[in-house]
């Protein structure tokens, strides 16, 4: 194949389809401006992005980005122990013995099987009611000195909210583990078993054959379906808004029942969390093709 | 081990997979520089017993002693005895994410314990050997099946075993590759290896072996030095078998 021949170009087929695509959109930006009486004002909404602040005299993120700075921080944060629970559990859904395959199937079924919201609504209330207190995270806050402080509310937001969001991590990292402990078990398991024999026949020890012969092809292996699973991570993250997380959805709910602009917030939502997740999926994109290997 | 002690002992090997016996009473007995060749149908067990000598398949009956150590469960103890013994698959499975340097280095830094510099010489001492030292730096999947055996063979011999095991390695070759890979086994032969060897090359079988054994039903019917074996078999599933491959 010549390298020309691959560029895409429009057929009339494609026109056609475009054509019609348009055409629904017109027709409904015209069932919405007429039919539906809607009074579109935007004017609001800058300013639950940014607002001047007179005391300071600056410009200072208002509900809309302070809920968007929230996300990015849940999404993270949770990020890193979500893939830190895949692994370990991916790794022992695929051990020989039966205790570990045992407890991690307990766990993805567990996870598996309760709606996301159901399973956040129970386990916060464990989390927050007891697992906060025993580690003392609102103690630590309020003890700390001004530059632990700061450096804290770089990490995890307003000092105020640290306890809520480090629940809303845990919680989010839990359930989004128990899918990438799937992936990761299903990346492990295509690598064929006769990679195995090789390994052992050259006189490899079992965690030399991981290190060495299965992790690298596995992981290659699991990046595009795992960059699927972190942007899902990014989008479920506005489930935690239901238990008070004030990220990027809690605080939308508030400023469309305060401005009464509905369609206008949620259209900028929207947009905020596109922007975010369309981000991501490039990033992975390019880590997908620097760790591609080398074929004719 | 006293020199009169074969290097590999099978006694008695029996296997089942669920109800189907594989192997049925193997004895079998190697002594340091012979070169065997086992033949036989399909299903006969030929490769069932090769994994046996190194512990990728385990027996249920019977005992496999390899230079004085029976092969036991014991992991560690296993680890050791599969460094000195090689072995050759049907199809390569070289590590595709390595570079043919990189896969015969692995055995050599991460189980002997040597430094990247002296196990890139003995790599290419060995990719030399094998007659491909200018594909070193390209990745299994830019070879073709012939370069990719021979690598696969010069991953084996990188870590200096006493014995090569090789497990059909020609069946997924066409007939130039499979000349390209015999001939390497040939100068292996000629160097003194110890080889077992599972193949249909009867020509290989012929030339080479000290001995050809012939399995049927999972047991050895006989094992004959090559002229005995081809001129007068004495059992009558020995003389089917070379009338239909010869």
């Amino acid at each position: 194949m010549t390298p020309g021949s691959r560029r895409a170009r429009l057929g009339w087929v494609d026109a056609v389809v475009l054509a019609a695509a348009g055409a629904a959109i017109l027709y409904l930006a015209y069932r919405v401006d007429s039919v539906l009486e809607y009074r579109w004002d935007w004017s609001a909404i800058p300013n639950f992005l940014y607002r001047w602040d007179e005391e300071t005299g600056r410009w200072v993120p208002n509900l809309l980005m302070q809920g968007f700075f929230t996300t990015i921080r849940l999404a993270v944060l949770s990020m890193i122990p979500a893939a830190l629970f895949g692994a370990v559990f991916g790794v022992l859904r695929t051990a020989g013995r039966l205790f570990p395959r045992l407890l991690s199937r307990t766990y993805v079924e567990l996870i598996r099987n309760i709606p996301p919201l159901v399973f956040i609504f129970i386990f916060y209330f464990f989390i927050s009611s007891q697992i906060m207190p025993v580690l003392g995270v609102e103690d630590f806050v309020r003890r700390a000195s001004p530059a632990t402080l700061r450096s804290l509310e770089l990490v995890f937001g307003p000092a105020a909210l640290i306890p809520n969001v480090i629940s809303g991590v845990v919680c989010l990292a839990m359930f989004q583990g128990a899918y990438m402990t799937e992936i990761v078990r299903a990346g492990i398991q295509s690598i064929p078993k006769t990679q195995t024999e090789a390994g052992l026949s050259i006189g490899l020890s079992r965690w030399e054959l991981w290190r060495r012969v299965i992790l690298p092809q596995a992981l290659r292996r699991v990046i595009p379906p795992l960059a699927g699973q972190f942007i899902t991570l990014v989008k479920d993250s506005s489930i935690l808004s239901l238990i008070s997380i004030q990220e990027l959805t809690f605080l939308a709910m508030e400023t469309a029942v305060s401005t009464t602009r509905v369609f206008e917030v949620w259209i900028t939502v929207a947009g905020l969390y596109f922007g975010l997740c369309y981000l991501l999926s490039l990033a992975f994109a390019r880590l997908e093709k620097s760790t591609a290997m080398a074929r004719t | 081990m006293s020199p009169n002690e074969p290097l590999i002992e099978l006694d008695g090997v029996s296997k089942w997979f669920g109800a189907f016996q594989v192997l049925r009473d193997v004895n079998l007995r190697v002594h340091e520089g012979e070169r065997i060749v086992i033949c036989g149908p399909s299903g006969s067990g030929k490769s069932t017993l090769i994994r046996c000598i190194n512990r990728l398949e385990e027996h249920q009956e019977g005992r496999v002693v390899f230079a004085g150590r029976e092969l036991g469960a014991d992991t560690a103890d296993l680890t050791r005895v599969r460094r000195e013994i090689g072995m050759v698959f049907q199809e390569f499975n070289l590590f595709p994410h390595l570079t043919v340097l990189e896969n015969c280095m692995l055995g050599p830094t991460r189980v002997l314990g040597m430094t990247a510099a002296e196990a890139r010489d003995r790599a290419m001492e060995f990719l030399g050997r094998v007659r491909i030292p200018e594909q070193a730096g390209k990745h299994p999947a830019q070879l073709s099946g012939g370069q990719q055996q021979r690598a696969a063979i010069a991953r084996s011999l990188c870590m200096k075993p006493r014995v090569m095991l090789f497990d059909e390695p020609t069946s997924a070759l066409d007939p130039v590759m499979i000349k390209e890979v015999l001939d390497v086994m040939n100068d292996l032969a000629e160097s003194g290896m110890t080889m077992i060897v599972v193949t249909h090359e009867m020509g290989f079988a012929r030339t080479v072996a000290d001995r050809v054994a012939f399995m049927d039903e999972g047991g050895i019917v006989e094992c004959l030095p090559p002229d005995r074996f081809f001129a007068n078999p004495a059992d009558e599933r020995t003389k089917r078998f070379l009338s239909q491959i010869l």
